[in-house]
């Protein structure tokens, strides 16, 4: 097992020491408005005080829900995400986990992939009409797991086993054909914002084993969180990847500039979730509004919050599903049917999975307040292919 | 050698293998045709490591990937018939979560044979001791989880 993760070191790297407690992160906190004992202040000062094994900061550091809301608002840079996962790392070693939903059986299930002698059938999505290649090839669709979710969530939100046909199609109108891969495990970033390294480091090497073996240039991604994992973390951890990354927005946005895909009609009224993954951290903003204004017919109309203030969809690597989560989804929602859109989009299959949380059961408010659908833009784009 | 990593051993060659079977069973049914089957003297494997939960839809997805993870080869879920569950509808639960997580087992590449869910009353000892015959005599079949031993990973 690794070190226990030096809490010194770490306020050096984060950038901690130049906190000048000014609070602007507790004020912009979206879990901190729901939750008045939350306050990534008082995380870090704590710390920087010596005080490590504090009841509040165990409590707190679950309650985090990394969004970065705080890192793009501090005026001294300071990294609270990076923190906060540092503070995880630690506290997993240490054998203090909060209570995950579902029982923690996202992150059972991949650690199970982190196992090397499981042998995945994980393509179930795949038809004849998809052109797709199995081992080499210069694209790479990484499809992440909205299929597994999917299936867990089939209840409610069945459609997330569409993401992955969605991209290949979409691919395929661009006139790419591009590899899957029958044994991709997961990104791993779940287990990392859990504190679970040792696992995670077992799935970015395998991950980055694989491509590297398909010899892509250029890997695709649907999932935001993905996106981050490989680009950031992966990068962190292991150095530059040999490939160019890229989400499927500014694939799509490109191959629209470029006159490669041509997008239909789909005459719908769209307001547009900013993940905080593919938003804040990744600060992909436009390319997913350059290909809504790609879709003949389609609207856009923004929500009061949005772009870098973009509220969370409440919940973090399954870690911290709980009262204040559920305000925030509520509050997302009716926010969103303010703008009078038929639709939400987002790329983010866990914000639809936690936004269809909210509303499966009662909700707290009147229900005509927050009864409009969340769909997914992976989708809507593959939908938008056809249109006529 | 640890008696852990001699099971390893055993279990990688393939001699020797006995399968490591988890039963759920709830408390009102099948527990008590556990039971039964005990008092009756009716003769069943034990590999069977029985674990009780008050109801069938106690059991969550997680308890299965979790024993599968830590190293069980085989997961059986056992409660009372439909319409005679304690908690009125708890089975029913159990019989929808257990048909998606049949779905997640083939995803991961585990299989769905390796967990089955079955409905055994308090008075269906019989019933309770064949269920075990049958299903230790498929993991066996089946032969040791493909995780390996403690799923590949401690804890």
């Amino acid at each position: 097992m690794a070190d226990l993760v030096d809490i010194n070191k770490l306020i050096e790297e984060t950038g901690a020491f130049d906190c000048v407690e000014c609070g602007k992160c507790t004020s912009v906190c979206p879990a901190a408005s729901f939750n008045p004992e939350f306050a990534p202040r008082l995380i870090v000062v704590k710390a920087l005080e010596g005080i490590k094994n504090d009841p509040v900061t165990q409590k707190n550091m679950w309650i985090c829900l990394t969004c970065e809301m705080c890192n793009s608002m501090c005026p001294y840079k300071v990294n609270y995400s990076g923190f906060i996962q540092g503070l995880r790392a630690n506290s997993f070693q240490e054998g203090n986990l909060p209570i995950c939903s579902q029982g923690g059986l996202i992150h059972t299930m991949q650690r199970l992939m982190a196992n090397e002698s499981l042998r995945q059938n994980r393509l179930g999505w795949l038809t004849d009409d998809l052109k797709v290649t199995k081992d080499k090839g210069e694209v790479l669709l990484f499809t992440g797991c909205a299929y597994q979710l999917g299936t867990i969530y089939a209840d409610r939100i069945n459609y997330l086993k569409e993401v992955p046909r969605s991209a290949v199609k979409i691919l395929n109108a661009a006139g790419v054909t591009p590899v899957v891969m029958p044994d991709e495990v997961c990104c791993g970033h779940d287990l990392l914002w859990l504190g679970d390294e040792e696992s995670f480091f077992k799935l970015m090497d395998r991950n980055i084993e694989l491509i590297k073996a398909t010899g892509a240039k250029k890997v695709v991604f649907t999932c935001p969180e993905c996106y981050r994992t490989f680009d950031i973390d992966y990068q962190d951890f292991s150095g530059d990847l040999p490939f160019e990354m890229m989400h499927i927005s500014e694939f799509v946005a490109d191959a629209v500039t470029e006159g490669r895909l041509r997008l239909g009609k789909l005459e719908r009224k769209f307001t547009y979730h900013d993940s905080c993954r593919l938003g804040r951290h990744m600060k992909v903003y436009d390319p997913p509004r350059e290909v809504l204004a790609a879709i003949q017919g389609a609207q856009l109309i923004e929500m009061p919050r949005s772009r870098e203030k973009a509220s969370c969809c409440g919940v973090n690597a399954w870690a911290n599903c709980d009262e204040t989560g559920k305000k925030m989804q509520i509050d997302r929602l009716m926010e969103a049917k303010k703008t009078g859109a038929d639709a939400m989009l987002t790329f983010c299959p866990k914000c639809e999975v936690h936004f269809s949380c909210a509303t499966h059961n009662k909700v707290p408010v009147e229900k005509s307040l927050v009864d409009i659908p969340v769909e997914d833009f992976t989708i809507t784009i593959a939908k938008a292919l056809e249109g006529k | 050698m640890s008696t852990e990593a001699k099971a390893g051993q055993i279990a990688k060659s393939g001699e020797d293998w006995e399968p490591n079977i988890v039963a759920f069973c709830c408390n009102w049914c099948s527990y008590a045709g556990a039971d039964l089957a005990g008092v009756s003297r009716f003769q069943y494997p034990p590999n069977v490591k029985i674990i009780r939960v008050m109801c069938s839809g106690r059991v969550e997805p997680q308890f299965v990937l979790r024993a599968l993870e830590l190293g069980a080869d085989g997961v059986l879920v056992c409660g009372c018939h439909i319409g005679d569950c304690h908690y009125i509808a708890g089975n029913e639960k159990a019989e929808k979560r257990m048909k998606m997580t049949a779905e997640l087992l083939d995803i991961l590449g585990i299989g769905h044979e390796r967990m089955r869910l079955e409905w055994i009353s308090a008075s269906e000892g019989q019933k309770f001791a064949e269920t075990m015959r049958e299903f230790t005599e498929k993991i066996r079949s089946l032969g040791p989880n493909p995780l390996g031993k403690g799923g590949g990973r401690s804890g």
